[in-house]
């Protein structure tokens, strides 16, 4: 499949959404709206006001974006913000330095390729996010992009769901590996057939970050795929009822689900949705074929499962074969390849991406992969469908944009969030730090010794470094004006996934890369045979790694 | 005392409001419409009802209207409130009124009301709004039309986009349904007598006549 087309009726609800904001904006800069006023109506087309300028978030839903949107975002940066974008934990992209009177024009660009601000912030249902190589792995039932679409749809000014008690992610998996953290979001849904082949989904709800981080439990086994959104208006209605709003730190659904148990919960919701028109919710069979038919079909060749160019290449060029190693995954089509482009050459911002890289990737993407490019919650990027026998082109123009590093989901493809460099609510900076591990572990050939290691850091405990599931998480704390970060160990975000747990004593920001480093050596001394990581961490236990992080303390 | 504005044949009309909105401290007034609480109405409802007095229940966020089931063909109004804007428990609280009580009467929205939340409100099957920011009906009308179509079913009557997509397409300038020309309530003959009683003294706002109207179930076409 190719990326969805928007009809007249999508087109026209960004059109509306845009218009209506330009008026809201004017009404601000006339006085005639205070800023508390305005504050509720701005977070709703995504704009924050942050420690030094507005910031604006834009969806890409479900992470998927065309050429020509990759082109308006690097426009956008051009001319509204300094020259780069942010891609974030959501498969967002967020802009730090935007001034008020330009968001009008800036979401008027954006509408204009079907891109927009709509749902990036409030307490309304998110951005969908969902396997950033659907369509292209050969792993995956069925793919979850319509489904992702048809959920857009439906969440999108969902009348009775625009303020719900927090705000509320879900997320899509259709493959047995999990590249979405599906059950760390407040809806994990999985793509699966019963035993009668019938399509469905597992639904799990209440997992999520944050200063109380849980694993979602399963209510349902498996909901027939055409319920789906009467399914997912059951579970809405019951948490905006009985979803707390006393307190915004346990307002998320899964302190609900906790609290009343995943068992009543489930209950709660099957009664819900058993009393529900569903008809009148559940799209009919037309539109869901409607929704699918504008993918579009790609028209992929029939290759041989090698290509010569490639393989002589990764036989001459070592640079090229590591990358080939650790950046091209298998694609489901003979004779293509899953292209990931990591946005963490060491010593840069994690996510990060300039105005003129953008542009690079729109052209690969338009020459190589079908004019597709997908945005990962790794803060990554993904050219799904490159033929074989392009890599070598792909790889050598990603080499003279710098983006060409060959560590994906090495021990420098770090998670981090903006942090205090950027983030009001941050206590602390994540950017140097990921910058510093980074740089520390930069020799290629040390980081694919020591193999698949995630680390991801949080500036505070909102956790949109998404720490709790790092295989190393690391989270930014304030100690008397100081910045000091606590180390976790153990967590995972993918199919086995787990909550990481805190290490021992917060460290003072020098002394994080050390003790990254000793980890590191720890687990180099005692893994054994095809062990990653978090592997020997789960055979050994926590005690190994405290003793020698906390070794020279006292 | 905020505006009360009332969505009336798919127009935003001022109206005057006949209902005194009693506190559980404050005493019953001895005559015209109330609006209690839903405690108190379980305690008084009945015996002001056999006097023949429109009465209303406030509904607060936490409560249960499925708790007012039984006795919603007696009511003249039911008022979901707002003690804050971003508390959208009121939301769900109208669309239950609407799509599984079928409740006709007035659904009106108290507390802290904004013309931001028209949408919102409307779609949920809101009916009448006490405006807390001095807005007006044509502003209203308005914030409500701000999309030309809309993703899902609710509880107005507007088609939902895979409905429309479904259906052949209309002729230019019948985007939406006309409304009928007839009177929505259904709640009761209090209900009846109250709102037929507010009409002469309401100003008609000048608003192009849309869909937005009340509670009757959605024509679906094509569906």
């Amino acid at each position: 499949m190719g990326i969805y087309q928007y009809d007249t009726i999508d087109a026209a609800m960004l059109e509306d959404r845009a218009a209506e904001f330009r008026a809201q904006v004017a009404r601000r800069l006339s006085g005639e709206l205070t800023e508390d006023q305005f504050k509720p109506l701005r977070l709703m087309n995504g704009l924050y006001l942050q420690l030094h300028a507005y910031m604006l978030r834009v969806a890409i839903p479900y992470g998927t974006l065309s050429g020509a949107q990759l082109r308006t975002l690097a426009d956008v940066s051009r001319r509204f913000d300094k020259g780069y974008g942010h891609f974030t934990t959501r498969t967002n992209i967020q802009f730090h330095w935007i001034k008020l009177k330009d968001a009008p024009d800036i979401l008027d660009a954006l509408a204009k390729v079907g891109l927009h601000a709509i749902q990036t912030s409030g307490n309304c249902i998110r951005n969908t996010t969902t396997d950033p190589y659907a369509g292209a792995t050969a792993e995956e039932l069925d793919d979850p992009r319509p489904w992702c679409e048809a959920i857009r749809q439906w969440s999108t000014f969902h009348p009775e769901f625009t303020y719900l008690p927090r705000k509320f992610k879900i997320a899509v998996t259709a493959s047995a590996k999990d590249r979405t953290a599906a059950r760390a979001h407040d809806i994990g849904l999985k793509l699966r057939r019963n035993r009668d082949g019938e399509l469905g989904f597992e639904v799990m709800v209440g997992g999520g970050m944050g200063r109380t981080p849980y694993l979602g439990p399963t209510i349902r086994e498996h909901l027939p795929a055409r319920h789906l959104l009467s399914y997912l208006a059951a579970i809405l209605r019951v948490y905006n009822r009985l979803g707390r709003r006393d307190n915004i730190y346990k307002a998320r659904i899964k302190i609900l689900v906790a609290s009343l148990g995943a068992e009543e919960f489930g209950r709660q919701v099957e009664a819900e949705w058993a009393a529900m028109d569903r008809a009148a919710v559940d799209l009919p069979d037309e539109e869901l074929a409607r929704i699918r038919g504008a993918f579009g079909l790609i028209d992929f060749e029939t290759l041989p499962p090698t290509s010569a160019a490639f393989e002589v290449r990764k036989a001459q060029d070592l640079a090229f074969a590591r990358f080939a190693r650790n950046n091209v995954l298998p694609h489901k089509k003979a004779g293509y390849a899953i292209v990931n482009i990591a946005l963490k050459t060491p010593g840069e911002v994690p996510g990060d991406c300039s105005a003129d890289q953008m542009d690079a990737i729109a052209d690969l993407a338009t020459r190589y992969s079908f004019d597709d490019v997908r945005v990962t919650h790794a803060q990554n990027l993904v050219l799904p469908h490159v033929k074989l026998d392009d890599l070598p082109a792909v790889f050598d123009r990603l080499s003279e944009i710098g983006l060409a590093a060959p560590n994906l989901d090495l021990i420098s493809d770090i998670i981090a969030c903006p942090g205090l460099d950027y983030c009001a609510l941050a206590n602390a900076r994540a950017i140097p730090i990921a910058q510093h591990i980074a740089e520390r572990f930069a020799e290629p050939d040390r980081a694919e010794h020591i193999g698949e290691l995630k680390i991801k850091i949080s500036g505070c405990i909102n956790a949109c470094g998404h720490h709790h599931v790092g295989h190393i998480g690391i989270l930014g704390v304030d100690k008397k004006g100081e910045e000091f970060y606590q180390i976790s160990l153990g967590g995972s975000g993918a199919e086995d996934a787990s909550i990481a747990a805190i290490l021992g004593p917060a460290l003072p920001a020098p002394k994080v890369t050390e003790a990254v480093e000793t980890l590191v050596e720890t687990y180099l001394s005692t893994r054994q045979e095809g062990e990653r990581f978090l592997d020997t961490y789960r055979r050994i236990g926590a005690a190994p790694f405290k003793e020698a992080v906390y070794a020279d303390a006292d | 005392m905020p505006t009360l504005i009332r969505l009336q044949d798919g127009q935003f009309v001022e109206a005057e409001n006949l209902f005194t909105s009693v506190t559980d401290e404050d005493p019953i007034p001895t005559d015209g419409g109330v609006i209690l609480s839903l405690a108190r109405f379980q305690t008084y409802g009945a015996a002001l009802l056999d006097d023949g007095r429109p009465v209303g229940v406030r509904i607060e966020p936490a409560e249960r209207v499925e708790d007012l089931a039984y006795d919603l063909p007696r009511l003249a109004l039911v008022a979901p409130a707002f003690p804050k804007f971003r508390d959208g428990r009121a939301y769900s609280t109208a669309a239950l009124l609407r799509e599984r009580l079928g409740f006709r009467g007035e659904v009106r929205a108290v507390g802290d009301v904004l013309r931001e939340q028209a949408y919102e409100m409307v779609r949920c099957g809101f009916t009448a709004f006490e405006a807390a920011d001095g807005s007006t009906p044509e502003q209203w009308a308005k914030a409500a039309r701000v999309f030309r179509h809309v993703y899902q079913a609710a509880a107005d009557e507007r088609e939902a986009a895979f409905v429309e997509r479904l259906s052949p397409p209309l002729p230019p300038g019948l985007g939406f349904a006309e409304p009928e020309d007839k009177l929505r309530g259904g709640g009761g003959a209090a209900q009846r007598a109250v709102t037929e009683g507010a009409r002469p003294g309401a100003t008609k706002a000048d608003a192009p006549s849309t869909a937005f109207g009340g509670p009757p179930p959605p024509l679906r076409r094509g569906g």
